[in-house]
């Protein structure tokens, strides 16, 4: 989908990014984290052009992006911001609608593609629409911008820092909502985080950025069992490594045959919390319930903390 | 209180339109004021004409002035025309500084008597306002709306046109309100030159010693100012509601 190719940026002597490679897959989400500073907003924002690289090429979908007019390409592409940048001079809808205007589609294939982005943001198509952005709530204003960001049907989202002005109970609820767009729409997402905790929890795969470079990128659950730097190592936190390597597989994917006496548990439910379950009860095993409540397997501890080990 | 406020402002205009309708119906309210059995109510032309010209010409230069300031507002603010902001500043500024009667003096010669000398003047004397309120407000867009729409593939025109000046407007309004204001008061110099406008009825009681004219002439220009300043706040707020909120 999106290959960044030995990619650098420097202003004056300054170098921000410095000669990143970086392929991201169709249909993934791919966090890039670091702290202030390391560069990961300039890389993301290199990828729908408003800065354009001083070395290097980005291809979307094997064609060069610096072949294409900035403004047209950024219309294929999603790009959310954190504080959202809604138009405060217009309503919800006439925000959703702003790239499906530009892009001259028909009054009724924009109404209904209004609708359709609010119904599945949670956010009552008839209630919202007319409303305006100084009207919303911030976790509102933010789901507003999403929408806005997926309006004409971008097969690639940019995220930069969504979540960092919604306090942790909403931010918990939009990074929930964001797996399921992804999944319902197929959206291939880029995001930009300084959180690593957040960065575990969305990304099929993660890059660690610091001054300019990428450190390391790879799934989750690699960069958890072999960080390839120190910093990695400092940044992902030794001390819960295992429960964070737990958190990555769900109770559905680890699940053994059979079942189990003990409490009963979904099975989209994450190791971690399986086994916080198990040490609250005081119990050995679990069965394991897919969603319309029947048994598909079981789990006990020992199998559970096997999954935390190192390799 | 904004009932008080509503009920003011109706009075006053319903009092301007009443007095320039029928004038001589206010003539015992102004008799006190003359000497000598001179005229209570301007007597050498049609009041309502005179004020209809004299708004006339405030509206033409302010339109002129709102067309030149607001664009070299956006030209100095596009990232190719930064360069001129400071000779466009000193321009503006030197319009501000020339005292209107100095720019009717030098424009006499050049254009002759009447309409065009006021309007030179007061156009020069409104740019000020509306340009520097024009800058402000094309400057301090939210960086983030801004980006946005970059990031939404909007051309350089598109967003300044859906985004920046939708933004700025309401202070552009403000600029334009300052400066309708300051021309309704200072159009009055124009009929030293013989333009048509309220300022004649001023300076006929000047030259004939009679107060009655001089306060005519003065309530009249002061309540269209007033009112000017009302309806063109109205307008804002109408327009506005929803910009500059965040």
């Amino acid at each position: 989908m999106i290959t960044i190719d030995h990619v650098s940026k420097q202003y004056g002597a300054t170098t921000v990014v410095d000669d990143v490679s970086l392929h991201i897959e169709r249909n993934s989400i791919c966090v890039i984290v670091g702290s202030s500073g390391s560069g990961k907003t300039t890389l993301l924002r290199m990828i729908n052009r408003l800065v354009e690289p001083s070395r290097g090429r980005i291809l979307i979908d094997g064609k060069d992006a610096a072949q294409e007019p900035p403004h047209l390409l950024r219309r294929r592409i999603g790009y959310v911001i954190q504080g959202h940048g809604l138009f405060p001079h217009r309503s919800v809808a006439d925000n959703i609608a702003t790239v499906p205007r530009l892009l001259g589609w028909d009054a009724a294939r924009i109404a209904s593609r209004v609708t359709t982005l609010l119904a599945a943001l949670d956010l009552e198509p008839a209630s919202f629409a007319h409303k305006f952005p100084h009207q919303l709530s911030g976790g509102q204003q933010q789901r507003v911008g999403v929408a806005r960001a997926l309006a004409a049907e971008p097969a690639l989202l940019l995220m930069d820092e969504p979540f960092g002005a919604l306090d942790p109970i909403i931010r918990n609820k939009a990074q929930d909502d964001l797996l399921a767009i992804q999944r319902k729409f197929g959206t291939t997402v880029v995001l930009v985080t300084h959180d690593i905790d957040e960065a575990f929890r969305l990304g099929d795969r993660v890059a660690v950025m610091s001054a300019g470079r990428v450190l390391q990128s790879g799934r989750p659950a690699e960069l958890l069992r072999a960080p390839a730097d120190p910093l990695v190592a400092r940044m992902i936190g030794t001390s819960d490594r295992a429960l964070r390597l737990l958190s990555l597989t769900t109770a559905g994917e680890a699940a053994l045959a059979g079942t189990a006496t003990g409490p009963q548990v979904a099975a989209s439910a994450s190791l971690r919390e399986v086994l916080s379950e198990l040490v609250w009860r005081g119990a050995e095993g679990a069965t394991v319930l897919d969603a319309a409540g029947n048994p598909v397997g079981q789990l006990n501890v020992a199998a559970i903390l096997a999954r935390g080990r190192s390799a | 209180m904004r009932f008080v406020v509503a009920a003011l402002r109706l009075a006053a205009l319903a009092a301007l339109v009443a007095f320039l309708w029928t004038p001589q119906t206010f003539a015992p309210l102004f008799t006190p004021l003359t000497q000598f059995g001179a005229p209570p109510i301007y007597d050498q032309g049609d009041l309502l004409t005179l004020a209809l010209a004299h708004l006339g010409t405030v509206c033409v230069a302010a339109i002129a002035s709102s067309l030149v300031a607001v664009g070299l507002g956006i030209l100095v603010t596009r990232p190719g025309g930064a360069e001129f902001l400071p000779l466009s500043r000193s321009l503006v500024n030197i319009g501000q500084t020339f005292p209107p009667v100095a720019v009717l003096a030098v424009a006499v010669p050049l254009v002759g008597f009447g309409f065009k000398p006021t309007l030179i003047a007061l156009f020069a004397y409104g740019l000020l306002p509306i340009f520097e309120n024009t800058l402000v407000g094309l400057q301090t867009c939210p960086p983030a709306v801004l980006e946005a729409a970059n990031a939404m593939g909007m051309s350089a025109r598109q967003r300044l046109w859906s985004v920046e000046l939708p933004l700025a407007l309401p202070l552009i309004l403000e600029g334009v309100r300052l400066s309708l204001v300051i021309s309704v008061g200072t159009a009055t110099i124009g009929s030293t030159v013989a333009a048509s406008g309220l300022g004649e009825v001023i300076i006929a009681g000047l030259l004939s010693n009679n107060t009655a004219f001089i306060l005519q002439g003065a309530l009249v220009t002061g309540l269209m100012a007033i009112l000017l300043y009302d309806g063109m706040a109205l307008l804002e707020r109408r327009i506005c509601r929803h910009s500059r909120v965040d």
